[in-house]
């Protein structure tokens, strides 16, 4: 069932070629050599479709038409240009870097898409590298294709094949058992939108069709499961227990190991080769349940760098008091008085005219965001009772947050390791979900988690943010900075760790959740620059209370 | 869903035929929002939560696109009835009548305000000098939908704008040396995946009603789905054809709606019911009273009844409330379910 993946790639873009509209569009993640490739084939393939970039950092204007404000001024008269997603449209719309496109211009293609007049194929070129750099949501979702080119060395380049080609239209759509065991199909792996069985049925009538079948055949719909439904897996079969019909689903196991045989019923045949296509490291994270929802990015984090990403735009203003002048936002104030201006002077002047009320000015993100990182020690010292509370006190604080629009993240530490559980959000559904998975018990790598909250506070200063940490522990450490259980060097690392919070210049606080304060504790507050706080019984909004309180002043909530 | 940009034949740049409202499969819940808030406007909008792909923005479509084509004053950038010529901002005194569809208005998320209220008309200013304004989006929507995706995404002064126009049924500008006043009377329908970060719930409560969409988990109602698409994206025109009759049917229940709604009132003891609802699950302020009154009347104009009666507030209770409850963020139980339990104990 293997796949070379780029024969798939290429697959996948001949698909797209063949009915771009009914696939919506391909994503291709990942740049370099196997990309240019494909884009060289994309075009070869659709020889008569018009293809159109959208520049990096396009304005309404040229995104939607309206007026040239430039050309118009040069003109004396209105000049008109139309909108880009007009002009792409029957034909292909390439979005380079599509993970630094700003989420009001993806929504605005995503708009153009589902409209009323026709859309467009839509090219995501995603350069992104982590999880959290992907193209938006919003508009992955809209493509039927997703690509991962970020393992792919091309050596030869397959040969694009000779197929016959059927137009789409002429592929029947598929027979009710196909469609069902493609809506099973993307139960199993999780895929709640309806879109995606959607773009898979479409995805197997093109695979038909570029075999030059008029019906849907077995090989069609693993085609589609494997480049539709398999990139968008949220979890493995086996985690959802109600969502095959009579058969239960294949363990990964069975799945990744039997052969497929004739005896199959076809829905697994289906499952195997949508399972067979993702990737080992992302089965793995599937299968141990993290990815959860937000495997990589999410709303939290979209939304904190759309903040800091857009300019809030301009308003009338004097610039001054570091306020940034809007040349052109002041030109299009003062445009349209020309006329009346020059009438009333007594002599005409040249130039343009502008008078203070035109005067813009920039704005941004007025207060940064402030993201409160709460680093929760759940180790067996910290005692489960104190976790509860801290819970708690994570969701209070949510609670205020959402009403001020800042954020919360939190990362626990125990046994060897530390994890976030919360990346920022403001989201409180997410916050619950990943408040409701945490567990305790454990030794307590305490350098760990000083480590992972500094890190965590220190991207979030450089997104722009203001970060906040709050630590939740006894501050007795067992663990070790490189996992090795014993107390003094544990003790050791974690003095360093809190060093380095101070020297990043990180304003926290340590809350204290001992059932009585203890020394060790407040050395670590001292370590790090940071407040100390004793709450011995100090129950969640207590905790809360106290919290906000400490933090700097001119933070809110 | 992603109905509404599945493909028709080709790459023609006709339009797109919408999804057939009777043919959308499930979301009952929010059907019915969807018809209170159409037959009664001072509902003030339906928020509609939901993860991507479960047909939210193709629900409110096809109810605009069912809605039969409404008379307007020739000409007229503002919509306005025939008899109210010449009372907009354009002086729209043609004195003919055209049909046109009812609009649906899809708000862009980075939409700026200028785009929205309308501001000073740029052609005309450079062409003559001349002081015009140029209507926006709220003009546009007057007398239809104003649909706005992520609407948790939005910048909070255009929900607030946007909120107070749906409320007042007027859009009153005064920027840039503009004094323009317009009818704005829309059907605001907002939606938002609670996923990405909530919506402030001083403007939540604002709206209306509140439904939560959910993916189709049945089987069977996937594949019907698929299949609809499927047909209807082979053969629009027939698709749409083969649902007329049904769509028929709502449109006579609308229809039917709005005439028995004036006569309507609601009984005594079905407002004091109301009442102890949402004392019971401690919903803040009086919209959430005012709010399960009307929706109360219009679900019941909807079914034909004859009367208000308590079956048809308790059935429209969890989406007029369940915005309004305040969050105990100790508590894990959705609102949902809190405004359930509460009928049970009270009226068992």
């Amino acid at each position: 069932m293997a796949m070379d993946p780029l024969a798939d790639a290429l697959l996948a873009v001949r698909l797209f070629a063949l009915a771009p509209r009914q696939l919506g569009g391909i994503t291709l993640r990942g740049a370099g050599p196997a990309r240019d490739l494909l884009l060289d084939a994309m075009g070869k393939a659709m020889p008569d479709r018009a293809f159109r970039r959208l520049p990096a950092n396009i304005d309404d204007e040229r995104l939607m038409g309206g007026i040239d404000i430039a050309a118009s001024l040069t003109a004396g008269e209105s000049v008109r240009q139309s909108g880009l997603l007009r002009e792409a449209r029957g034909g292909v719309l390439l979005v380079p870097m599509a993970e630094r496109l700003r989420d009001d211009v993806a929504g605005k293609i995503a708009q153009a898409i589902d409209g009323d007049d026709g859309g467009f194929g839509l090219v995501l070129l995603d350069d992104g590298t982590t999880p959290d750099e992907r193209a938006p949501d919003s508009l992955r979702e809209r493509t039927a294709l997703h690509v991962d080119l970020s393992t792919i060395r091309p050596l030869d380049p397959p040969s694009p094949g000779e197929d016959v080609l059927l137009p789409f239209t002429e592929v029947r759509p598929a027979s009710r058992d196909q469609l069902e065991t493609l809506a099973v199909t993307a139960m199993a792996l999780g895929v709640d939108t309806m879109r995606a069985p959607l773009f898979a049925h479409n995805a197997a009538r093109a695979h038909a069709a570029l075999h030059g079948r008029g019906k849907v055949a077995d090989e069609d719909l693993h085609a589609a499961a494997r480049l539709v439904l398999a990139p968008r897996a949220t979890r493995l079969p086996e985690a959802e227990p109600e969502a095959p019909p009579a058969q239960e689903a294949p363990s990964p196991d069975e799945a990744a190991g039997e052969q497929q045989t004739s005896g199959q019923p076809p829905e697994d045949m289906v499952l195997e080769a949508a399972l067979a296509a993702i990737p080992p490291g992302v089965l793995a994270m599937l299968a141990s349940g993290k990815t959860r929802r937000s495997a990589g990015g999410g709303g939290g984090r979209k939304a904190q760098s759309k903040l800091r990403g857009k300019p809030l735009g301009a308003r009338p203003g004097m610039p001054r008091g570091g306020a940034r002048l809007a040349l052109v936002d002041t030109l299009r104030a003062a445009v349209p008085w020309q006329a009346l201006r020059q009438r009333e002077l007594s002599e005409p002047r040249e130039g343009v005219l502008v008078r203070k009320s035109d005067l813009r000015v920039r704005r941004f993100e007025e207060r940064s965001t402030s993201v409160t990182i709460f680093a929760v020690d759940a180790s067996g010292s910290a005692a489960m009772a104190r976790l509860a509370e801290a819970k708690g006190a994570v969701e209070m604080l949510l609670a205020q947050a959402y009403v001020t629009r800042s954020e919360v993240a939190l990362i626990a530490f125990r046994g060897n390791g530390a994890e976030m559980l919360l990346p920022p959000t403001r989201s409180l559904t997410r916050a619950r979900r990943a408040l409701a998975g945490l567990p305790g018990g454990g030794g307590t790598p305490l350098a760990t988690g000083l480590t992972a909250a500094r890190q965590l506070g220190e991207s979030v200063a450089a997104k722009g943010s203001t970060p906040f940490l709050v630590f939740l522990t006894d501050g007795s450490a067992n663990v070790a900075a490189d996992g090795s259980p014993g107390r003094a060097q544990a003790k050791a690392d974690a003095h360093k760790a809190a060093s380095a919070i101070a020297s990043a210049g990180l304003p926290a606080v340590v809350v204290d959740i001992a059932p009585r304060p203890r020394p060790e504790a407040r050395d670590l507050a001292a370590a790090m620059a940071a407040r100390y706080l004793p709450l011995p019984m100090a129950d969640a909004r207590t905790l809360s209370a106290a919290v906000d309180a400490a933090r700097p002043k001119g933070m809110a909530a | 869903m992603a109905l509404a940009l599945m493909p028709l034949l080709g790459h023609t740049a006709r339009p797109m035929a919408r999804f057939p409202f009777s043919a959308i499969v499930g979301q009952d819940e929010m059907k019915r929002a969807l018809l209170i808030a159409a037959i009664e406007p001072a509902i003030g909008g339906v928020m509609v939560f939901g993860d991507r792909g479960t047909g939210k923005s193709t629900a409110a479509r096809a109810l605009a696109a069912l809605m039969p084509p409404m008379p307007v004053a020739e000409g007229c950038r503002y919509h306005c009835l025939p008899e109210q010529q010449g009372t907009c901002p354009d002086p729209c005194t043609s004195g003919r009548t055209r049909k046109v569809p009812v609009p649906f208005v899809d708000l862009p998320l980075g939409a700026t305000e200028d785009r929205v209220v309308g501001a000073l008309d740029l052609e005309r200013a450079l062409r003559s000098g001349e002081k015009a304004f140029e209507p926006g989006l709220l003009a546009k929507a007057h007398r239809g939908f104003l649909y706005i995706d992520e609407i948790n995404l939005l910048e909070d002064h255009l929900v607030d704008l946007l909120l107070d126009v749906a409320a007042s049924g007027e859009n009153l500008v005064e920027r840039e040396g503009l004094s323009v006043r317009h009818r704005a009377r829309f059907v605001l329908i907002g939606s938002g995946n609670p996923e990405e970060g909530e919506l402030r719930p001083q403007l939540l409560d604002r709206f209306g009603l509140s439904v939560e969409v959910r993916t189709p988990v049945e089987l069977d109602d996937r594949v019907e789905i698929m299949r609809r698409c499927a047909a209807q994206e082979a053969d629009p025109d027939g698709f749409t054809q083969d649902w007329h009759e049904e769509d028929q049917k709502v449109l006579r229940q609308i229809a039917r709606g709005q005439k028995k709604l004036a006569s309507l009132t609601v009984p005594e003891e079905v407002l004091r019911d109301a009442a102890s609802l949402c004392r019971a699950v401690n919903a803040d302020g009086m919209r959430g009273e005012l709010t399960l009154m009307r929706a109360s009347r219009a679900s019941a104009a909807l079914q034909g009844a004859k009367s208000v009666q308590r079956k048809h507030m308790l059935e429209v209770a969890p989406m007029a409330l369940r915005h309004r409850l305040r969050r105990d963020v100790l508590d894990e139980t959705g609102s949902t379910v809190r405004i359930e339990r509460a009928i049970e104990e009270l009226f068992g």
